[in-house]
């Protein structure tokens, strides 16, 4: 669109004819580089399976992450039933591990990795840059299809002889490959591939993400006008970017010990009694490449919910976001420093016991960013107009989660308290809050968010409110007393659950199973409220929530292809103008001028 | 009015859960109470930080309400309040890590008189060795592993001649005296833990890991693996008694030596797992 590019020159013009360097009122930096022609689909195929729009393999993304969330949900539940009432035989000790092994495996990679980055990701970065699509879109699509056949390769491994690998989510080796493991044969093998097709799939999508946030933000958007949540994909992207090669390496290598016989990571042991056939390798730097991916992991999944989680705060409390600089500034902070934390997993794991100190300072450390955050996000509540919207609520929600399975992270963070702890069920409670529920409330805060920019009707506000309090307060009983188990000593990873002689927790155990099914059945009220609203909901009128980010400025909503007309917007604001002084408006839009809204005294953002 | 009240029993619920129900530390049976400490203290010092953040926002979500007329405040930034939070979080950080790296020290920092014991984890169960009259213990290697020698001694260490085999499934430690705990794993990773003890340290092929603790309290602990091992993981069980001086001397007595038992050729009997 050449009328776009002119521009450049024209404000050249203005600028020289002014004579000055004050830029007139409604400036907008001028375009670097004239718009790319857009990719349109020309068949069914392209347009519905191999599609190349970005809203649409967003949707895709989330689609499928959901799909194989659902079987890792159904895990869980089968899991707290048989620890509840052993009597029932549901599984078998094998069983049970490979139960374990995949819940974990799918729900913090296949499902909340690709649900925010390459959900959540792709639906919103164009969008809220004000691009009209990722800048490679055909890698886009590549991207989305290797993440499906990552899946179908995991899915694979529960019908092959021997049945998933049953060695925990973290893989440790030797177990993970020798004969005392369910699934140490063909299991682990499908898993390990999974795992390199994902990070595949990851890094295509991964540049996409980055690179169009760097490069196709439209006019005016600079990056201290970025939402939050694009800031939250944007750092989580790089993250990934930088952590998963070290998954790649650990898993090829695991790969090559498991077919070929090698010893990465094998020492010289004995499997049944039978000495195995490998010498000089070190299972301890398996661990430190798994979490050197694993522990900047944790915020790939959490840094995207705080951005997310700080826009709908700010939108439904129609109030700024309380120190944005701060937000964004604590966001590379942590993603920084994500990198240099990873040896807490290892407090226990026999590492020289001098690493402790390091490793308990530069943790303690990441908790001031993040509390930082939560401050924030309570302040931004502080003198708001808190509407208690859906997506509030499950902010609210987030916020207790997160705040609880934060400190309890001070615990584990700080390497003599993690003694006791670790490899207890205070470690699942904490990462379950933290890393599982807190981030799943923010995917289910903005799913009520932005589902009519998607499907273009509302979901049903009723039903959302009796999910949300379900979900939240089941979810908080399931894990709360799980603390209190573990401060007792009960390990986790335990297919019996282990009678502490000083008290029984048999009680406890079946209150947290019967929690976990009410919470795990209440999922059906919002695929009910869902697929309703889908098909028959209220239809939304045109920026519901009265947000300000350019997303909901598309002349059409559901955005069209290509998102934006004719005419890209031009950004002259941040997203957080609510309630500003002076002005006739309550909210005034990225992409409104100054000159549309003389009145407002707004700060220079 | 209701999302708040809600949000308050919440919040408030935690701390009475915390009161009310009778699940917490089983009382500690060795020198590491220390660790209980600097767990109370940031149990505290975070409870405290919960309530309080938790019931501001409570109060938030309850004083700025929607209301029609109400219009909220603009205000992007307040750089004084975002120093003086920055600054209380990194003194509350300090205050929780320095106390818990000095117990790390401590942790990490072997008594010149403990005693040293070899566990040896396996799938799925606990063997252990003393290091005998002359204090050391002989040398190992997983290569040397066979029916006769499952702990896979050196032959030709004479440090190994009177190493002493236990020949059950318990480990006894006496009480107040410092023990230094070496693990060997010949499989997979385990890890040597007993709630009561606290410490707990993972065991891994071709590595020997060490923690140690004095035990304070006679009496029979659990020992668990914390170290997930395969389908018996859970099933990795054993005892360990805490004795004083005249008991322990008893049991001790009844062992054999290595020597002893290669020359009566007794086969050394694996520890049976008791599940």
């Amino acid at each position: 669109m050449p009328d776009e590019f002119d521009y450049k020159i024209e404000a050249k013009a203005d600028m020289a004819a002014s004579g000055t360097s004050v830029p007139p009122i409604d400036y907008a930096p001028v375009a670097e580089r004239p718009e790319q022609e857009l990719y349109h689909s020309k068949s069914w195929w392209t347009t519905y399976v191999f599609s190349q729009d970005a809203k649409y393999i967003g949707i895709q993304y989330t689609c499928v992450a959901t799909a194989i969330a659902l079987v890792g949900l159904a895990l869980s539940l089968l899991m707290r039933l048989q620890l509840a009432f052993p009597n029932l035989s549901l599984l078998d000790a094998s069983v049970y591990y490979q139960f374990i092994t995949m819940h974990g495996m799918i729900m913090v990679v296949f499902f909340l990795t690709a649900l925010f980055l390459g959900g959540f990701g792709n639906l919103l970065i164009p969008l809220m840059c004000g691009a009209r699509d990722m800048v490679f879109p055909y890698v886009n699509m590549l991207s989305f299809w290797v993440f499906v056949l990552a899946v179908l390769v995991l899915v694979a491994s529960f019908f092959v002889p021997g049945g998933p690998t049953g060695a925990g989510w973290t893989l440790y080796p030797p177990q993970a490959i020798t004969a005392g493991t369910p699934g140490n044969l063909w299991g682990i093998v499908l898993m390990l591939v999974s795992l390199v097709l994902f990070v595949i799939g990851f890094t295509m999508g991964g540049l996409n993400y980055v690179i169009t946030v760097l490069q196709a933000r439209t006019r005016g958007m600079t990056l201290m006008r970025l939402p939050l949540s694009i800031w939250g994909i944007f750092v989580a992207t790089i993250l990934a970017l930088l952590a998963f090669p070290a998954l790649l390496v650990g898993g090829i290598m695991l790969l090559l010990d498991a077919v070929l016989g090698t010893s990465f990571f094998m020492p010289v042991s004995v499997s049944m009694g039978e000495l195995l056939q490998t010498e000089g390798g070190s299972p301890i730097l398996f661990q430190h490449l798994f979490w050197f991916f694993g522990h900047p992991e944790v915020y790939i999944v959490a840094l995207p919910a705080f951005g997310i989680v700080s826009d709908l705060i700010s939108v439904h409390a129609r109030k700024n976001i309380f120190g944005y600089r701060m937000m964004v500034w604590a966001l590379v902070i942590i993603g920084a420093l994500s990198f240099i934390v990873w040896a807490h997993h290892m407090y226990v794991a026999g590492m020289n016991p001098w690493f402790g100190y390091f490793f308990a300072t530069t943790t303690l450390i990441i908790a001031v960013p993040t509390a930082i955050k939560v401050y924030n996000w309570v302040l931004t509540l502080w003198r708001g107009n808190i509407h208690l919207t859906v997506p509030m609520l499950f902010t609210l929600g987030f916020i207790i989660t997160f705040l609880n399975g934060g400190l309890t992270g001070l615990f584990l963070g700080n390497v003599v308290i993690d003694v006791p702890l670790s490899d207890t069920y205070f470690v699942v409670a904490h990462f379950h809050m933290v890393m599982g529920i807190a981030p799943v409330l923010v995917v289910f805060g903005a799913v009520y968010h932005w589902f009519p920019l998607v499907t273009g009707r509302m979901l049903d506000q009723g039903l959302g409110k009796l999910h949300f309090w379900i979900t939240f307060v089941g979810a908080y009983m399931i894990y709360t007393p799980m603390y209190y188990q573990g401060f007792l000593g009960v390990p986790r990873r335990y297919f019996e659950m282990y009678e502490s002689s000083y008290i029984s927790t048999v009680g406890l155990n079946v209150f947290i199973t019967l929690s976990a099914l009410v919470v795990g059945l209440a999922q059906i009220i919002f695929f009910y409220n869902v697929i309703r609203s889908v098909l028959k909901g209220e239809k939304a009128e045109k920026n519901p929530w009265k947000a300000n980010s350019l997303e909901w400025q598309t002349p059409k909503m559901p955005p069209e292809h290509g998102n934006w007309g004719e005419k890209l917007p031009v950004v002259y604001r941040w997203p957080y103008d609510f309630s500003v002084p002076g002005a006739d408006k309550e909210h005034i839009p990225q992409n409104v001028s100054p000159s549309e809204v003389a009145g407002a005294k707004v700060e220079k953002t | 009015m209701f999302v708040a009240f809600i949000l308050f029993l919440v919040v408030v619920g935690t701390l009475v859960f915390h009161f009310w129900s009778p699940y917490w530390l089983t009382p500690v049976a060795s020198n590491w109470g220390s660790m209980d400490q600097t767990l109370i203290l940031t149990f505290w010092v975070t409870g405290a930080v919960f309530m309080a953040v938790g019931l501001f926002m409570v109060y938030c979500v309850w004083r700025y309400r929607y209301q029609k007329d109400r219009k909220a405040e603009y205000k992007p930034e307040d750089k004084k309040l975002e120093f003086r939070l920055t600054l209380l979080t990194a003194i509350g950080v300090v205050a929780l890590l320095a106390p818990g790296l000095i117990v790390w020290k401590d942790f990490v920092t072997v008594p010149k008189n403990a005693v040293e014991v070899e566990v040896v984890g396996y799938q799925w169960g606990w063997n252990y060795r003393l290091p005998g009259e002359d204090g050391i213990l002989g040398k190992t290697d997983i290569k040397n592993i066979s029916d006769n020698n499952p702990y896979g001694l050196d032959l030709n260490d004479s440090n190994s001649k009177d190493d002493i085999m236990v020949q059950d499934a318990d480990l006894h430690l006496q009480i107040d005296k410092p023990v230094k705990l070496l693990l060997r794993s010949i499989d997979v990773l385990h890890n040597f833990y007993v709630p009561e003890f606290r410490a707990k340290m993972d065991m891994v092929p071709g590595m020997i890991t060490f923690y140690w603790l004095t035990p304070t309290k006679t009496g029979e602990y659990e020992i668990l693996c914390a170290e997930l091992c395969g389908t018996g993981h859970y099933a990795m069980l054993g005892t360990v008694l805490v004795e004083e001086e005249r008991d322990y001397s008893n049991w001790l007595a009844q062992q054999i030596t290595f020597e002893n038992a290669l020359a009566q050729n007794r086969t050394i009997q694996l520890a049976e797992n008791k599940k």
